[in-house]
């Protein structure tokens, strides 16, 4: 039975994985704490970082992902807007990144077999946020900043602290896909 | 030639400048109308609330001014020239500068790397612009502006079809990227096919379906009826808003057809996000300027 109901189940950010195990693909949730804002090009970056130390940089164990380059600030917000970029496109990394300890992705849109393998292996969980919200979904963030790839300018790697971020669960930790759900 | 029927890199400018942010913050009016009328249809459970989501979405834009999405994207400008105008060849000179200005003073996300393949550093401020020109029976000068994401441009394929897959074939093709790519491309979606022309050309027949505001079936009422079917086959899916479940996988698709080889059936899907950001204007003889033509919501 999926929680589609008005009462999402809400979830604090760091992700404890006995807590990922109980959530189902379809769930809606909430997520409160801190995340990271990470895509493409930050992706290649992170990956040679894990290569040559061996270990994820950065505080990122147990770290919450969330595939997005967000506008400039707006609004007196940290960000004008903030939503999610399609994850098909950090499935080249995503596998090893959750082998290597990051808990969850956020995104939108399907995930490949290799990805879904690495969320039962590790008991992770992909998420799924609705992609052109983007100006709600900045109202739901306290506050962000840049921890490295500055360079790269909206695709910087940014700790960021959300707070009633409205996600469903895309991916669950059994490899049960929201987009194969009748 | 009348000379107030010259249209000047200036005029072009000004009008991209002005009205790249309303673009990125307000939606066009046929498309919040068409995302309400959807939400009023919808019964599953996620498929509302993705709609309830978009709707305080465009609210929430509008009212602070801040993006719809934050892929404010490329920036497509198009002029449509009549029989009766004249254009120079620098009619785009001063575009890029405009979309510089404009993207970074209404802090937009700057989304363009310098080149492809050899260097993908952001250049910073969203140029180039992209450009097109396009020569019409119809008197006067039309300039169309669309901000296009990247994700829903991804989802889009060229195929090039033999004649003999006919109908079938081109049903099947569109199904096929629709059932595949769709949950990339943000959907309700607005979808542009193009059917004929060339290899390069078809890309672009389905790009400019996509400026047909949503409602306004093609004039053909062959292509209308084609445009129909399509849509309910699309819709008949579940796939719904966002992809999570629903009666609304697309709020339209939009067909334009066109003459080709004897050996060809060109075929191209350029997919359209919900926040389909896009303005039209009209080329104004009197001031020499453009005065934009679509409504945006709350007008």
């Amino acid at each position: 039975m999926t929680n589609t109901t008005n009462t999402p189940i809400a979830l604090k950010l760091p992700l404890k994985r006995e807590q990922l195990a109980t959530l189902r693909a379809g769930d809606a949730c909430t997520l409160t704490g801190a995340m990271y804002t990470l895509r493409d090009a930050g992706h290649m970056r992170l990956l040679n970082e894990l290569h040559e130390q061996g270990k994820l940089p950065y505080d990122l164990e147990g770290a919450t992902i969330f595939y997005a380059g967000p506008t400039p600030p707006a609004a007196g917000r940290p960000f004008g807007a903030v939503g999610p970029t399609t994850a098909s496109r950090m499935d080249f990394a995503a596998p090893e990144l959750h082998r290597a300890g990051i808990a969850a992705t956020v995104g939108k849109g399907v995930r490949s077999q290799a990805v879904i393998d690495a969320c039962v292996e590790t008991g992770s969980v992909y998420f799924v946020a609705t992609g052109g919200a983007a100006a709600l979904l900045a109202q739901r963030v306290e506050s962000g900043e840049v921890v490295a790839y500055d360079d790269l300018g909206t695709e910087a790697l940014r700790r960021i602290v959300v707070r009633d971020f409205p996600v469903f669960v895309g991916v669950d930790a059994k490899g049960a896909c929201i987009y194969d759900l009748d | 030639m009348d000379t107030t029927k010259i249209i000047t890199k200036q005029a072009v400018a000004k009008a991209v400048y002005q009205a790249i942010p309303d673009i990125a913050c307000v939606l066009p009016c046929d498309v919040k109308r068409s995302l309400e009328e959807a939400r009023e249809a919808e019964g599953d459970t996620r498929g509302a609330l993705v709609l309830d989501q978009l709707l305080e979405n465009a609210e929430i834009a509008a009212h602070d001014h801040v993006p719809i999405c934050q892929d404010t994207g490329t920036c497509w400008v198009c002029l449509e020239v009549g029989p009766d105008v004249c254009v120079p060849g620098d009619v785009f000179a001063e575009t890029d500068d405009a979309v510089a200005r404009a993207y970074t003073e209404a802090l937009l996300r700057k989304s363009v790397v310098r080149d492809a393949f050899f260097d993908r550093t952001n250049t910073g401020d969203n140029t180039p612009a992209f450009t097109d020109i396009h020569f019409s029976e119809m008197p006067g000068c039309r300039l169309h502006v669309l901000l296009k994401g990247g994700g829903s441009d991804n989802a889009s394929r060229v195929v090039m079809l033999a004649p003999g897959a006919g109908k079938q074939g081109i049903l099947d093709e569109i199904m096929d990227c629709v059932r595949h790519k769709a949950a990339n491309a943000c959907p309700p979606l607005v979808i542009g096919v193009g059917i004929g022309g060339t290899f390069d050309k078809v890309a672009g027949m389905a790009k400019t379906a996509l400026l047909r505001p949503i409602g306004s079936p093609a004039r053909d009422e062959r292509t209308a009826q084609l445009e129909r079917e399509l849509l309910d086959m699309v819709n008949a899916t579940g796939m719904g808003p966002g992809a999570l479940g629903g009666k609304t996988l697309a709020l339209a698709v939009h067909v334009n057809t066109a003459p080709c080889h004897i050996a060809a059936l060109p075929l191209a899907i350029n997919m359209g996000c919900s926040a389909m950001r896009r303005a039209t204007f009209e080329f104004n003889a009197e001031t020499g300027e453009f005065d934009r033509i679509d409504t945006k919501a709350g007008e």
